[in-house]
Formats: C-alpha cells, structure tokens, sequence
C-alpha cells in the first residue's frame, strides 16, 4: 500500500528507493526553477535520495518545424530556444549552414557577430546573476542585474529592431549594416560595465549569505563533468580548462586576446567566480573587436543565397528578380552533413545539419547546452540537503525554451 | 588528426568500419552496429586519440532505406580539440547498444531519440519518453508523421473543436 501511494508521486516508470522515503514535487509552476521544470525529489528526512527532472512543458517541435523551413527561414526559430542568448544561437546556426554551402563571411561581419555574441553571453549571465542570488536569498542584486541588461537590449533593438527576438546574424553575415548610434552605445557599455561588474562582486564575493549557500554545494569533479558531457561554466567551474572559442576559433575569434576563467572545486561558488570573471573577459572581447573593426560589407554576396543590396533591388531588375527568387525559394546546399558548435553562455550549443540537396535541411538536429547539463542533476544534488536543490538548480543556468524545445 | 584516427581504427577494427567520408573537413565513419560500444571505448580510451567527450547522440530517419535510421554520435577530443562523427544503421525493429555505461550524459541524448525516433536502447537504465508525454502516440520526427497544426479559435468558431490542419 505504501510502495503504491509513493509510486503516485513519482512520474511513470519510475520506482521509489524504498517505502521509507518521502517524494516532494517542486514546479513545473515554481519561480525557483526558472521556467516550466518539474523535479520530483525523494527524501530521507531532509536528505536527496533521488532527484528526476521532469522535463517538456515547452516542447513545440522546433526540430520538426525546421525540416518544413527554408535554410533561412530557420534562424528565427533558433532565436525561441535559447531566448535569453539568440544572437549565440542565431551564430551557431549561420555558421553551420555556412560551412555546409562553403560560404566566406566578411571580416567586418565576423567582427560585428563576436561583438554582439560577447555582449549576449554578458546579457545572459546578467539575468543569471539576477535571479540566481534571488533565490537563495540574496534579493538586492536582482534589480541592478536587470537594469544593466536593458542598456544591452536597447544595443539589440538598435541593431535588429527587435530587444529579445532578434535574428540579425543572416547566412553569410548580417541583415543590415550597424546603424548610427552604434557605437556611442557600445562605447557606453565599455565604459560603464567594468564598474557595474564590481558592484555585483562587492553585493556576492563576500557576502556571508551568499558564502554558506553556494560553496561546497553542488560539486561535481572534473572527471565527471565529462563523464556527464557538461560543457560551458559547468565544466569550467570544476577546473576543465576548455572553451570552444580558443580550441576551435570560428567567427576570428583567434584574433582576440582573452582567458579562460576557471574554477577549482567544482561548486556553485566556482561556477559563479567562472561567470563573472567571463563578463570581464567578454569585455575585453568587445574592446577589442570595436577598436579594430575592420572596414567592408557587412554580408558575403553569393549570388542566390544572400540577398543583393537593398539600393539595387529599387533601380534594377535583376537585383528585383533576385531577391525575390532568393526569398521565395531560398538556396540548395550540396549534400551532405556537418556539426558546428559555438560557445553560447551556457555551454557547447551545436547543430547537425543534414541536407539531401534541397532548399529545405532534411534534419537538423540541436544539441542543447542546457539539456545536457540538466541531465547531471540527480548526480549533483543527490546526498545533499534539500535546500541545496534550490541553489544548484539554479548554478546550472539552464533555459527551458532550449532544454524542450 | 584525421588521417590517424583513420589509420588506427583501420589497424584496429578492420572489419567494422564500412565507409569513412570527409566532408568540409569533418570525418564520418558509417560502422558497424555490433561494434559500437569497442569503436566508442577505444576511441575514448586510446592515450594519442582521446575522443572523451561526447557531444551529441542524435537519430536521422530514411524511410525509403531498407534499415531507415541512422543513429549519430558526435565525439570531440578535448586535448586534440578534433571532432570525429560515428554513425551507425538501424532497422525499425532493431534496438541498438546504449553508450551510458561510457558516458552518462549519454542518458538524456538516447532518451530523446527514442523519444523522437522510437529507437530503442539496449542496457539504457532509465528509457522513458523525455519530452513528449507518456500517453503520446507515434514518434515526431519520423518523416511518415505529419506536420499539422490547429486552426486559430476566434469568436465566430470558438464552439467548436478546432480543425487540424496538414
């Protein structure tokens, strides 16, 4: 009777420990889950025997929809994954299509799209560092987090005219040149953000509060973040000197100087040193790609894939016939399939494409940072207190939209 | 790194490896399903190679294809910082080995194909539907299940059940 009253708890399929145990349910409606998760905990005392993420909620078919679409017709349903970083997911998926049809991208795009991406990795881990200390107690942070994002999301509806959904990054560069007012805005952020970040640093780095909730909690070794194919801050927090931008440069980002931050122990403490320290460094990216922005188009001009100048459309027929022709049919990769993966803020985010030689991807299949790290959940929190399932839930810095799709 | 890849696992697996294509730079090996899990551990294990991290497991569907899936698992070598691609083909009725015992992220990453595919994994511990509900009939991304959606409810047809739509 008890084992069946236990079994009501526990998603289907799955078996209780033992009959002594207790199963608490946290979400899918729970604000400390960031979005629609659903784990169901089974307790000894206060104790995690077991911890099953239940995930789902959000899943719209976004790789089915994919297949029914134009190659560029896709990239703004890259945006609706991730949607807290879709200029990193705009990249991944450009860059992919671009290596599957063997496409050059101007230097000037190239730099355009690592100053953006850097300023969406800022943007991104400023929501986390917002609403992750709001959980665990720490509230004061949560407004300046949010505040200082919104200067970048005015920086991406200047360029894109959208502030979330933005699809700017175009297969062979970007939809439109920078506008004016660009780079006032970047100059601001250059020289408002390094202060800002130390203003966060001086609410957490030694914040008692901050210190008993996150260090020595939710430790996974090095050795494991792999076994677990953990990527981005996660793997780096347990001292995995790793980071796709160094070890396979895409978009020049071999002509940037940078480091990777990495922890030591492997808790959330680390994990949050990692994030911050990235902030720093994405600035130093940006510093350096608007300093040395090199002059050009701004979008590679391959006849049938990427559109002609918009001036020539109005004066030319051709032009004319060519935009429309790209628009309505877009363009046929060779077949063939390839990976490519970029780093997003929140890990590897990559693509499989397939192509069978039409104008649609036959497959094309995500590989979600947030999902997989997800999935390390259990082995992160199992044996810990149940409150420590709050504050690791929220290291992990995952995003719904990307995890169900 | 491709070339020695290439060599060693030809030394190695003479046998298993059935086709090898390099496309954009990218090297893909179409092998055989029975020696997965040997292919996977020596690529894993091999002191020079050391493809330890997966990235990625996914399942490609062929219909027209006597064995319609493909089953793809995207390695990477953090010290090499080389990817390699393995694939491997499945029948319908066919279960193939599960990677878990190798690497535990495998664990999500199958649980979706057979979510999405309806492959099934042997020696998986935990193969449930993981973004789909339970009850959910049929596999999505199989090319024989429609894309539809559902009409829009305005007032003028807000009574009725909306229509599903091809």
């Amino acid at each position: 009777m008890q084992v069946e009253l236990l079994k009501r708890g526990l998603p289907q399929g799955v078996e209780p420990v033992s009959e002594e145990t207790m199963v608490v349910n946290i979400g899918p409606q729970h604000p400390a889950t960031h979005g629609v998760l659903r784990v169901v905990l089974e307790l000894d005392g206060e104790t995690v025997i077991k911890a099953i993420p239940v995930v789902g909620y959000l899943h719209t078919g976004i790789e089915k929809t994919m297949e029914s679409k134009t190659y560029s017709q896709v990239i703004p349903l890259t945006d609706r994954m991730d949607y807290v970083a879709n200029l990193s997911n705009n990249l991944g998926y450009c860059l992919a299509v671009e290596k599957l049809s063997d496409i050059e991208v101007p230097p000037k795009a190239q730099f355009v799209r690592v100053l953006l991406t850097e300023l969406t990795r800022i943007a991104s881990h400023l929501i986390w560092i917002g609403t992750h200390p709001h959980d665990i107690g720490v509230a004061t942070i949560f407004l300046y987090a949010f505040r200082e994002r919104e200067t970048l999301l005015d920086l991406f509806e200047l360029v894109s005219g959208q502030r979330m959904m933005t699809s700017y990054f175009r297969i062979g560069g970007l939809a439109k040149d920078i506008p004016e007012g660009f780079n006032s805005m970047v100059e601001n952020v250059l020289k408002t953000f390094p202060q800002r970040i130390d203003d966060y640093e001086s609410l957490l780095t030694r914040n008692r509060i901050w210190l008993m909730r996150t260090k020595g909690v939710g430790i996974i070794s090095k050795e494991d973040a792999i076994d677990y194919c953990l990527s981005g801050p996660m793997s780096r927090g347990s001292g995995l000197k790793w980071d796709l931008r160094k070890s396979n440069p895409y978009s020049s980002y071999d002509k940037f100087e940078f480091d990777i931050p990495t922890g030591e122990n492997g808790d959330v403490f680390d994990r949050y040193m990692v994030r911050v320290k990235e902030m720093r460094q994405s600035l130093r990216i940006v510093k350096q790609a608007f300093e040395g922005m090199p002059e050009g188009d701004f979008v590679a001009r391959v006849p049938g894939v990427t559109l002609p100048p918009k001036e020539e459309v109005f004066e030319s027929m051709e032009a004319l016939i060519f935009h429309f022709k790209t628009i309505v049919d877009g363009f046929s990769p060779p077949k063939g399939e390839v990976y490519h993966s970029i780093e997003s803020p929140k890990g590897e985010i990559g693509f499989y494409i397939v192509s069978d030689g039409t104008n649609k991807p036959y497959r094309v299949k995500v590989r979600p940072p947030s999902f997989v790290n997800l999935s390390a959940l259990n082995r992160l929190v199992s044996g810990r207190l149940l409150a420590d399932v709050i504050a690791t839930i929220g290291s992990i810095d995952f995003v719904l939209g990307e995890i169900d799709r | 790194m491709e070339s020695i890849t290439q060599k060693k696992l030809m030394e190695k697996f003479p046998d298993s490896i059935l086709k090898s294509i390099e496309f954009r730079g990218e090297l893909t090996l179409l092998i055989k399903k029975e020696n997965l899990i040997e292919v996977c551990e020596f690529l894993k294990s091999d002191p020079e190679l050391e493809y330890n991290f997966l990235s990625d497991v996914c399942g490609v569907d062929f219909p027209e294809r006597d064995k319609r899936f493909e089953v793809v698992y995207n390695l990477y070598s953090i010290s090499n910082c080389f990817r390699i691609r393995l694939k491997i083909r499945v029948g319908e009725v066919e279960s193939v080995p599960s990677v878990t015992p190798l690497w535990s992220g495998a664990n999500w990453m199958e649980r979706e194909v057979y979510d999405m595919l309806g492959i099934r994994f042997d020696n998986h511990p935990d193969l449930r539907r993981i973004l789909l509900p339970d009850d959910w009939v049929g596999h999505p991304l199989r090319k024989d299940f429609p894309l539809t959606k559902e009409e829009v409810t305005f007032s003028h047809n807000k009574n009725r059940k909306p229509k599903v739509i091809e």
